[in-house]
């Protein structure tokens, strides 16, 4: 039977580097949206993605949450993006390969995927 | 839902927003009672018994984003739909403990699914609570709890990708053992 022994090494290893980062007002966060809709519509694979994704890059000013349902359960799964300073970004009927861009493009180089936002996707 | 690991993943949430710090989830196969019991309990605000009456109704919620609620009544459904069994039992200011059984064998069952996700996606969206997942199959049994996790990790947060690689591998490789491989789910 496997045991959690593995975490002692881990956290030996963490403790040299000096400080555990804490979260700041600068972190950007992303929030899926995990009622019973969001869930019903596949919001799973689109949380593992996002933490995956975030988790290869090594994205420590990125903070994953998950919300209740916000209303619009049609257009589920919903991912809100908030950067700090900017408008909230909603992406609407999301996938796992979807969030996997906007990890990329929105989370690293800042540019948010138009295509899949609720302005584009409701009209 | 198709899976009942979803309607777990759904219901557990009502737990975080009861203000739950200690959430237990139980996972119990048994085959000689053809039997698969899932329990969800918390320490969250509870309800009233006025309330507990109310909850398995597709129209009731206390949310006010909009007029339905559906988590509960799925989870009783599926259960139910196999010829099991549902309940809620609930105390204000103690917790709430919800309790679903199904046939095992039923043809109705729906696949017990990616559990280890649900657990996982559990424990690092909420980093601040604890959980309790005990997963049994028939004599065969392994628990995950986050008390001894931070016991051993101290101020190293659950979301860091060591740290969930760890638990990954925890829950995978245990549940290979307890389900010999080929779970029945």
């Amino acid at each position: 039977m496997k045991s959690l022994e593995e975490l002692k090494k881990i956290r030996d290893s963490m403790q040299n580097k000096v400080n555990i980062r804490e979260g700041k007002d600068s972190d950007i966060r992303v929030l899926v949206g995990m009622a019973t809709c969001g869930i019903a519509a596949g919001a799973k694979p689109v949380l593992k993605a996002v933490t995956d994704e975030v988790a290869r890059r090594g994205l420590l000013n990125v903070k994953i949450t998950q919300t209740g349902c916000i209303g619009i359960c049609q257009y589920e799964p919903v991912v809100e993006v908030l950067v700090p300073g900017q408008e909230k970004v909603t992406y609407v009927k999301m996938t796992a390969d979807k969030m996997i861009r906007v990890v990329n493009d929105h989370l690293v180089n800042g540019k948010v995927v138009d295509e899949y936002t609720i302005g584009s996707v409701s009209k | 839902m198709q899976e009942i690991s979803l309607n777990i993943l759904d219901v557990a949430q009502n737990s975080v927003t009861a203000g739950a710090k200690l959430i237990t989830i139980t996972v119990d196969e048994q085959l000689a009672s053809d039997s698969l019991t899932v329990v969800i309990a918390d320490d969250g605000c509870g309800m009233s018994a006025e309330t507990v009456k109310k909850v398995t109704d597709p129209f009731y919620t206390s949310r006010t984003t909009r007029k339905v609620g559906l988590g509960i009544p799925f989870f009783k459904m599926s259960a139910e739909m196999t010829g099991g069994s549902f309940d809620i039992s609930s105390e204000v200011g103690r917790g709430t403990r919800v309790t679903a059984r199904y046939v095992l064998d039923s043809i109705d069952r729906m696949p017990l699914g990616d559990i280890n996700g649900t657990i996982q996606a559990l424990i690092t969206c909420n980093p601040s609570l604890d959980f309790v997942y005990l997963r049994r199959v028939d004599d065969r049994e392994f628990t995950l709890d986050t008390r001894s996790m931070r016991e051993i990790l101290g101020d190293i947060p659950f979301d860091r990708p060591e740290v969930t690689g760890v638990v990954t591998d925890f829950l995978s490789e245990n549940e290979q053992e307890v389900s010999g491989g080929a779970s029945n789910s």
